[in-house]
């Protein structure tokens, strides 16, 4: 290759490039939108088509509820994603770890995705039914109580804190708008469905002697955690499948 | 000095911008140390959990972000808009289109820089990696982005050089395909003014955001970067660009292949194989592009490498462009399934992400910023010899860094996949494997701190070079003179 600069280069190889392209700065940046958009579009758009529906879909997968949206959105203030996966892959030694690998279907009422890019903690992805209430409970207290060596800092102000109904209402209105089909998304309903889902897991903490409100943040996060990946564990061992 | 540009000089003088040339580069600095900063008090916590103080605002999970979005956008943020409003001015041989819009994309640049800053210690995000902010600030980041574009658009009508050089081409891919990836990534459905849910869900929204992301990578922390570095490398080398053909070639593969490279996130995920398998193919594809920046690079020092022995400016880009070849060869082999299998959630993928942050951006950026002090405020440096002990604390600190990360993410990947002759897990406990990467953590810890320090050392050598009052030398310019 010939030791060539902007300034000298004449030869023909770039005449065309340097007339059309590079002189013509309106061409050059239509040119340059074309080329970072075709990939884009080859990728993404598929996903929205008819065939969405197959890949993406099933009715054995339920909206989360009220209170697991709560819950859902204080995994996500928190940052847990970032250190918890939710992702099991068809792997021997992740089956063997997790449970069954993820399906395409599970998430599909994940808005946003919750995937994380990193384990420093285990995947959560089948993490629902796997301790009783009151381990979770201790464990975003004080996460050393329940894993001796954890690195995992302590949440005890989920403890404290109480969830709004009302917030979470306008929640599910929006995520009613996105897609996601609910039943009732007054203000009413959603605090009586939180009120009646908190109230099973304060009743199933009370069982381990600890004293919790339906509206404590820890009992939503509870809810959220305690539904993840069952319903597709459930089917897929209906199914005659499963590990 | 020899000019990587063309174009007639017309006799006349154009006054460039030098003003905000110095407010972005004031910018960087300072958020260069905070974003730094950042990053070595999560590596502590993540050593040392009581590092978390027990505060929801200073845990870990709330900390990354503000992290990630300081070293991303604030620093190499406004590293991007100094070298642009610096370098473009000269090359197109005019002042910036509109003196106020400059200035509202600075004041607002930092303004949504702030607000980051308040909200995500407080937890209001959207999870999605690198566009966490919540809604009412990515409105507010798509108008400051359009002044912007307009101020870059308007730039170029009025240049006094027909000829666009590569540097701009470089930019302009930057401006344009920022611009179509926070739009579409973070279109969302408000629930209040502080929340949001996105219109796509499960693995689409996924696929979205990993377009986003890797392409955050490559239109954010490459293309403007291999921009400044067609500019910046030259004038400190004063050598021309070694190939223009090259130079094309490569701008053009580069932008073309690097959209499509996203699904490399989600191996193994129940997204469509199709859609994986074409991740993996344009990844490793991308080999060729990047090393053609990376051989033009280095090329372009062509019988200028005895001055890298003594120049810490050609040091740092040496070393910048020599990483970009590394982690731009890392990256495409991580995106091998076989290898992602192995590679993924675990260390390895940060010791890639810091190869690439640190010794790419970081180091190109220390290069530019230690060539345009002289250029800008008139002045030589106060303590020359820092800005060696800088490069040195800089690259051994890097170096530990992704040794660590290389070690701990073979360890933890190897032993999370481990089965013994029973076909059963061999480390069962998964904390038991967290907590043999303890040394390596530390270890990134103190990589991490080396890197700050140097930082913090160019600060300080910045700030006793330009105090006082300035010269004002570069404020007229001739035309063709510069």
């Amino acid at each position: 290759m010939s030791n060539e600069n902007p300034q000298q280069s004449e030869k023909a190889y770039g005449q065309f490039h340097r007339r059309m392209l590079e002189g013509k700065a309106a061409v050059f940046a239509i040119a340059t939108t074309v080329a970072i958009s075709i990939g884009g579009i080859v990728e993404i758009v598929p996903m929205f088509t008819a065939s969405s529906a197959s890949w993406e879909r099933a009715d054995h997968i339920t909206p989360y509820t009220p209170l697991e949206v709560a819950g859902r959105d204080i995994y996500i203030r928190e940052g847990c994603y970032l250190c918890h996966s939710q992702m099991v892959r068809p792997m021997r030694a992740e089956i063997l770890r997790y449970g069954e690998w993820t399906r395409a279907a599970e998430y599909q009422y994940d808005r946003p995705f919750l995937l994380g890019s990193r384990r420093l903690g285990p995947d959560l992805q089948r993490e629902g039914g796997k301790y009783p209430d009151a381990w979770h409970y201790e464990h975003m207290r004080d996460p050393r109580t329940t894993s001796p060596g954890s690195v995992m800092p302590p949440y005890p102000w989920l403890h404290r804190s109480k969830v709004d109904p009302s917030d979470i209402g306008a929640s599910v209105r929006a995520l009613a708008k996105a897609g996601t089909p609910y039943a009732a998304t007054d203000d009413a309903s959603v605090a009586s469905s939180m009120q009646a889902q908190g109230t099973t897991i304060t009743q199933s903490l009370s069982t381990s002697g600890i004293t919790a409100a339906w509206d404590d943040e820890i009992v939503a996060l509870i809810a959220y955690l305690q539904r993840l990946g069952v319903e597709g564990r459930t089917y897929l061992q209906s199914q005659g499948g499963g590990q | 000095m020899e000019q990587p540009s063309v174009g007639t000089a017309p006799a006349t003088r154009v006054e460039y911008d030098m003003d905000i040339v110095k407010m972005f580069f004031t910018a960087t600095v300072v958020w260069a140390i905070v974003g730094m900063l950042v990053g070595v008090i999560i590596a502590l916590q993540l050593a040392w959990w009581p590092a978390n103080l027990g505060l929801p605002w200073t845990t870990f999970g709330r900390l990354r972000p503000l992290h990630t979005n300081a070293v991303i956008f604030a620093f190499a943020g406004n590293v991007c808009f100094t070298g642009i409003y610096h370098s473009m001015q000269r090359l197109l041989r005019t002042r910036m289109f509109s003196d106020t819009l400059s200035r509202i994309h600075f004041w607002g640049w930092q303004a949504i820089i702030v607000s980051a800053a308040v909200t995500l210690p407080l937890g209001l995000t959207q999870s999605k990696e690198y566009a966490e902010l919540i809604w009412p600030i990515d409105v507010a980041i798509t108008l400051i982005w359009v002044v912007f574009a307009i101020n870059f658009f308007g730039t170029i009508a009025q240049r006094r050089v027909k000829h666009l050089y590569v540097a701009i081409w470089f930019y302009m891919s930057f401006v344009i395909t920022i611009a179509v990836l926070h739009i579409v990534n973070s279109l969302a459905i408000p629930a209040t003014m502080l929340r949001s849910y996105p219109i796509y869900s499960g693995l689409t929204d996924a696929l979205v955001q990993w377009w986003y992301g890797h392409n955050a990578v490559g239109f954010f922390l490459t293309t403007p970067f291999l921009g400044l570095m067609y500019y910046y490398l030259p004038r400190a080398a004063e050598r021309p660009v070694y190939s223009y053909r090259l130079s094309i070639i490569h701008f053009w593969a580069l932008v073309f292949l690097y959209i499509w490279a996203g699904p490399h996130h989600l191996l193994y995920s129940a997204l469509p194989d199709w859609a994986q398998t074409l991740g993996m193919i344009f990844s490793v594809m991308l080999i060729a592009p990047s090393w053609g920046g990376m051989l033009n690079g280095l090329l372009t020092l062509k019988g200028a490498w005895d001055r890298v022995r003594t120049d810490p400016i050609l040091k740092f880009m040496v070393v910048a462009v020599s990483f970009y070849g590394m982690s731009t060869f890392e990256g495409p082999m991580m995106s091998i399934r076989a290898v992602n299998a192995l590679a993924h959630y675990t260390n390895w993928v940060i010791g890639h992400v810091h190869s690439g942050a640190l010794g790419w951006v970081g180091m190109m950026s220390f290069g530019m910023l230690y060539w345009m002090v002289p250029q800008i405020w008139g002045r030589q440096l106060a303590y020359p010899k820092w800005a060696s002990h800088h490069f040195w604390l800089a690259t051994i600190g890097i170096v530990i860094y992704t040794v660590a990360m290389w070690a701990a993410g073979l360890m933890e990947g190897l032993q999370w996949r481990a089965l013994n002759e029973a076909g059963q897990l061999a480390n069962p406990i998964f904390l038991d494997i967290t907590n043999r990467l303890d040394p390596f953590l530390w270890l990134r810890f103190i990589g991490g701190t080396m890197y700050l320090v140097g930082a913090v050392m160019m600060a300080i050598n910045f700030w006793q070079t330009i105090r006082g009052p300035s010269e004002q030398v570069a404020e007229a310019v001739p035309v063709g003179a510069d």
